[in-house]
């Protein structure tokens, strides 16, 4: 288990890293990383790979929104199926059941606030056992997944120096 | 304009410029370089120690503290070294907050020396001990130390360097620019030819947090030691903090004394900025460290795995951020080797010769740099091996 949470610990920040490369690092044979990594991507250890991107940059103004949504739970299932029902839509980016004064945190992307207004007020909103949600839309992103979005990433040193 | 050179002082004018220098005018000509020259961590300070000197700042300390540093650091940098090095400093008398290790080497070398006293230096070395050496009237004289023994220093080669006006023997290791270590037993095996001819030991230990293999030892802990030795240590590389200028001096109450009386003359302390931050970095540090030193660990298996890949021999550097490998196969110079690569490829790293005689033949390359940038250097260096290979071939037929 040891080897495969640094083979995740390498990943979660770069999922680019060729399997040799992390061979190299961890003192690994190739073939026996690749392996490790198809075994965890069998068994949803591994759910897929990513890129952050800065959309602002190419001029986009796609809109985020996170949802507060309070749940009446059922019978049975508790949360679950609610959730379900939920993360099932395409747009719906995240879906997370939270302690707290509300219950689920429901993360969605759309091309406008329009189109989150709608979305909202017609699928989530009229879903059987949801009582109320609360709307927050996402104004600027400073941090994502580790990486911050407006400081220039520049190299500062000297380029040479003893 | 006249020449002013007559005014200049002898012993200035005796140190030859520096090979690093020259190099540096180079490469700020060119843009889309890739460097792999540079000799600092490639982290910016982590933020909570960043947080911790601008804290500083709004609450007003922006004065002068005492000369040996602010006690509160010299508490702290006594207990890190129990825990580093396992040696007892007093705070009050035996440790003294310097600008950077830098100026330790300089107050150490002004502090000990008498004119034509003789500083061993082991090469290849970081550029500033025999200048330091020079303009403290001393006299250096360079040990060479070899890539086949992992650039540990032999107690033979030294032996055979030690002349009646030895004074200092300076050991830095993990060694800049070859990232050799010397362990416990190799530095026993030195210990009775310093107590023999009663030599002192500037060891500058900058490096020691960033040991891959092993544990550092300090020569200071061996006994009969503490007291022959002025140990040196600082932030700029373990803590990523090379612009805020702190470092410190630990030994003997005499040594450090008199290297006081120089820096209350000469530089009164270091600032107090520098200095609160250190204490958060010795406080609360040693998390960032410990992740930092992972991560160039992965990188220094990168590099030389790649080096080798590309047909460049490079014993294993167990310390500091740099590989050394050998160009001799090339057939060029180091200088040579380093211009063209930067002309053709674009890719910068120091010649071997920078750091003394001893390194030619040989590169330093620095791997605090991202991983897709040594990636693409070590491209590109293959590709300017494959080049000149060739070249030469078709000169040979
Ligand atoms: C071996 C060695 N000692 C000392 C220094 C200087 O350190 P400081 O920033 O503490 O003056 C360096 C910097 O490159 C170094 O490589």
């Amino acid at each position: 288990m040891e080897l495969e949470r640094r083979i995740l610990h390498l990943l979660e920040n770069n999922a680019r890293l060729s399997c040799k490369a992390i061979a190299t690092m961890l003192d690994e044979d190739e073939a026996r990383i690749k392996n490790i990594i198809e075994q965890m991507e069998k068994q949803k250890i591994i759910l897929g790979y990513n890129t952050i991107i800065n959309w602002e940059l190419l001029g986009n103004d796609g809109v985020t929104a996170m949802i507060d949504v309070k749940v009446t739970p059922e019978r049975e299932v508790g949360f679950n199926s609610v959730a379900e029902k939920i993360y099932r839509y395409p747009e719906v980016r995240c879906v997370y059941l939270m302690s707290g004064t509300y219950d689920l945190s429901v993360v969605v992307n759309g091309e406008s606030m329009k189109d989150i207004a709608w979305f909202v007020s017609h699928k989530l909103s009229t879903l059987d056992h949801v009582q109320s949600t609360v709307t927050h839309f996402i104004l600027k992103r400073y941090k994502q997944e580790n990486f911050i979005f407006e400081e220039p990433e520049e190299d500062r040193r000297l380029v040479v120096s003893p | 304009m006249n020449s002013m050179k007559r005014y200049i002082s002898n012993t200035v004018e005796s140190i030859p410029p520096s090979g690093i220098r020259k190099f540096f005018d180079l490469v700020t000509q060119m843009d889309g370089v890739i460097s792999l020259g540079v000799g600092e961590p490639d982290f910016v300070t982590p933020w909570h120690i960043r947080e911790a000197g601008c804290y500083s700042l709004e609450r007003g300390y922006t004065m002068y503290t005492s000369n040996q540093g602010l006690l509160e650091l010299r508490e702290e940098i006594a207990a890190y070294e129990n825990r580093r090095i396992g040696i007892e400093y007093s705070p009050e008398k035996e440790v003294l907050v310097t600008v950077g290790v830098s100026e330790a080497v300089d107050l150490a070398m002004r502090a000990l020396l008498e004119p034509g006293d003789e500083v061993l230096v082991p090469e290849p070395s970081f550029v500033s001990y025999a200048p330091g050496a020079t303009l403290a009237y001393g006299t250096a004289v360079p040990v060479p130390t070899y890539d086949i023994d992992q650039y540990r220093l032999r107690p033979d080669i030294l032996s055979h360097y030690i002349t009646p006006r030895s004074k200092i023997l300076v050991l830095a290791y993990p060694n800049n620019p070859t990232g050799g270590v010397m362990y416990e037993e190799d530095l026993e095996a030195l210990r009775d030819i310093i107590i023999k001819n009663d030599l002192l030991v500037i060891s500058d230990e900058i490096y020691s947090e960033l040991t891959y293999y092993g544990r550092h030892v300090s020569i200071a802990s061996l006994p009969g030691m503490k007291d022959r030795t002025i140990m040196m240590n600082g932030f700029s590389k373990a803590f990523a903090m090379t612009g805020w200028r702190i470092g410190y001096a630990c030994g003997h109450q005499d040594v450090i004394g008199a290297m006081t009386k120089i820096h209350q003359y000469t530089i009164m302390c270091a600032s107090i900025m520098g200095q609160k931050a250190a204490i958060e970095a010795l406080r609360h540090g040693e998390t960032e460290m410990r992740k930092m030193v992972d991560n160039y660990n992965y990188r220094r298996k990168l590099i030389l795995s790649g080096l080798q890949e590309i047909g460049l021999d490079c014993f294993e550097p167990r310390g500091a951020f740099y590989c050394f490998p050998s160009i001799k196969k090339s057939g060029m110079s180091s200088e040579d080797f380093c211009e063209k690569l930067l002309w053709e490829e674009k890719v910068a790293v120091v010649p071997g010769n920078a750091f003394g005689a001893s390194g030619d033949g040989h590169i330093r390359c620095c791997y605090a740099a991202s991983i897709p940038n040594i990636e693409e250097a070590l491209e590109r260096m293959d590709r300017f091996l494959r080049r000149h290979k060739e070249i030469r071939i078709s000169n040979i037929v």
